[in-house]
């Protein structure tokens, strides 16, 4: 592994928070309880801040003259750096709860590390982040409790989801050039947190067929493209504008 | 024990003295049903006008402008669940209310049935449509029954903040390209009259409808008409479009030496009478989408009482 680079990783973070913000905004009037519009609205406004300042100081560090905007309107699909697991449609609330356990638990051991990390920008993001992630993770795990031990369609839907979603769980440890914090080093306290909710909601941990990337290397789902031509058309249709 | 005039009186000095009725005190029985619809109706608004907001999260334009709309309809829903509450102390369950809404036996503004076409148009909501909004709840904050009131002073400090948003984000538009312009006209033309609408009708002539204003104002639930609060947004309204370049739909608008105000045109009351029946652009599509998300979320919403009632078992069994 080469040494620290922050404009790739901080990208990757940064794609990783506004590709997820996007798919949660998609509940926004659609959830279950109005209690479950405010908190996934919250959820993605602070997804939506961690990818505005990721993608800000990927953008200083570039030295190429491109902001947040630049970066979130301006790539194509293939030179997004999200991981597969944050592009996938929301499916139902099952599976948006079952991805928001798999990849809070994630953020929080990695903002955990990365604020004690070498990089002060990266590091201040991260100190920040990390409470907001808790609550994600906190949000997450009591949805997961209560849909595995619940009735036994919110248990059926909830085995399906966690099927669904963990073949896209393993990306998020692969090696990483120049990443801040080693992604491999995660892995265990990441296992360990989601065993125990898994555990305590009677959930067995899915073993999946396959195991899917190619996000970090700009090689997506077919659902990507879709989704980042619906956020970028209007910006795209005024080239210079100013909003 | 006190009897019927007694009651009444008691309620009624209270309400000379511009004092709060609080959940446990003595109501007519036409005031506490007047109030259950008046609040639910408003938390109805309040949730079915996430969606036309929320129709633009997706293609917000920046990243900064796709963090205020989130910020906004997240308030909204928050605003939602205040007025679900207040209404609650009043002795209906947010349940009942729904169910009300879902089967067209409560109703929402009728502004939230005309649709989003452009980025715009989310502008001209947070400007009009918010300043309507704040124009009528204002005085909402004065109101006899004090949980209403109460959530009426936390809800305006945040539509104003919305309001001023949409405003800036028009002004963004008005100083923008020339397409950018156009579109911000192209909003104003087609929220204008539907935002004036949002007052009612008029106080005088054939379309005075239902005749609830003096009653409400006796109650001290209203305080002015709906064309006094009317004439009280055009007043604010005017000079801001002013301010943004953008001309008022109205070729007859213009200031009045003698009464002090700007005299205008009228909205359309048959169009206001046909949407809040039901027959607006969106008021299917806006209703199909509630009662969606409500149909579809029901599992999840018993998976909670389930998960609940299992919790509650083990504490007792553990207690016992």
């Amino acid at each position: 592994m080469t040494g620290l680079q922050p404009q790739p990783y901080a990208l990757a973070l940064g794609d990783d928070a506004l590709v997820l913000a996007q798919r949660l905004g998609e509940w926004v009037a659609r959830a279950p309880e109005l209690e479950e519009d405010v908190a996934l609205a919250n959820i993605a406004l602070d997804l939506l801040g961690q990818a505005r300042t990721l993608l800000t100081y990927a953008g200083e560090l570039e030295g190429a003259g491109r902001d947040e905007d630049a970066l979130a309107y301006w790539r194509d699909d293939r030179d997004f750096r999200n991981v597969l697991l944050v592009e996938l449609p929301g499916g139902d609330f099952a599976q948006t709860m079952a991805r928001q356990l798999v990849f809070a638990a994630y953020q929080y051991e990695l903002y955990d590390r990365l604020r004690a990390g070498a990089d002060e920008t990266l590091a201040a993001v991260a100190g920040k982040a990390v409470k907001e992630v808790h609550y994600h993770r906190d949000h997450a795990t009591q949805w997961v409790l209560r849909l595995g031990d619940g009735t036994d369609e919110s248990r059926r839907r909830m085995v399906a989801a966690l099927d669904a979603v963990w073949p896209y769980a393993d990306e998020l440890f692969e090696p990483f050039d120049g990443a801040g914090v080693d992604p491999a080093g995660l892995r265990e306290p990441w296992t360990a947190y989601v065993g125990s909710v898994l555990a305590e909601a009677g959930l067995a941990v899915p073993e999946p067929d396959g195991r899917r990337s190619g996000g970090r290397r700009g090689l997506h789902t077919e659902h990507l493209g879709y989704l980042l031509a619906e956020m970028q058309h209007l910006h795209r249709s005024h080239p210079g504008a100013t909003w | 024990m006190a009897g019927t005039d007694e009651r009444e009186a008691a309620f009624y000095a209270i309400v000379d003295s511009d004092g709060r009725i609080e959940p446990r005190d003595d109501m007519p029985e036409a005031y506490r049903k007047t109030l259950i619809r008046q609040i639910a109706q408003h938390a109805h608004s309040e949730i079915i006008g996430m969606q036309p907001e929320g129709n633009w999260i997706s293609r917000a334009p920046s990243l900064r402008r796709k963090a205020i709309l989130l910020a906004k309809v997240q308030d909204e829903a928050g605003h939602g669940l205040y007025l679900y509450a207040a209404a609650e102390t009043l002795g209906v369950s947010r349940d009942q209310v729904l169910e009300l809404l879902h089967t067209k036996r409560q109703k929402y503004s009728s502004i939230f049935n005309y649709p989003t076409l452009t980025w715009a148009d989310v502008g001209a909501i947070g400007w009009l449509v918010d300043g309507a909004a704040i124009t009528n709840q204002v005085p909402l904050t004065r109101c006899s029954y004090g949980p209403y009131a109460r959530a009426m002073v936390r809800i305006c400090k945040e539509e104003s903040f919305h309001q001023r948003q949409g405003f800036e984000s028009l002004l963004t538009l008005t100083r923008g390209s020339a397409a950018q312009k156009a579109m911000a006209q192209d909003a104003l033309d087609r929220w204008w009259y539907p935002s004036l609408a949002m007052f009612g009708p008029p106080d005088t002539g054939e379309q005075v409808s239902g005749g609830h204003t003096e009653q409400s104002m006796r109650w001290g639930i209203k305080r002015f008409s709906n064309d006094e609060l009317r004439q009280r947004f055009v007043d604010m309204t005017v000079p801001q479009s002013e301010v943004l370049g953008l001309t008022i739909p109205d070729p007859d608008l213009r200031w009045n030496d003698e009464r002090g105000h700007y005299d205008f045109t009228a909205p359309d009351y048959d169009e206001l009478f046909r949407v809040i029946k039901g027959d607006g652009p969106c008021n299917a599509q806006r209703l199909a989408h509630r009662v969606a998300a409500h149909t579809d979320g029901a599992w999840v919403r018993e998976a909670a009482a389930a998960y609940a009632a299992k919790q509650r078992a083990k504490t007792r069994t553990e207690a016992a």
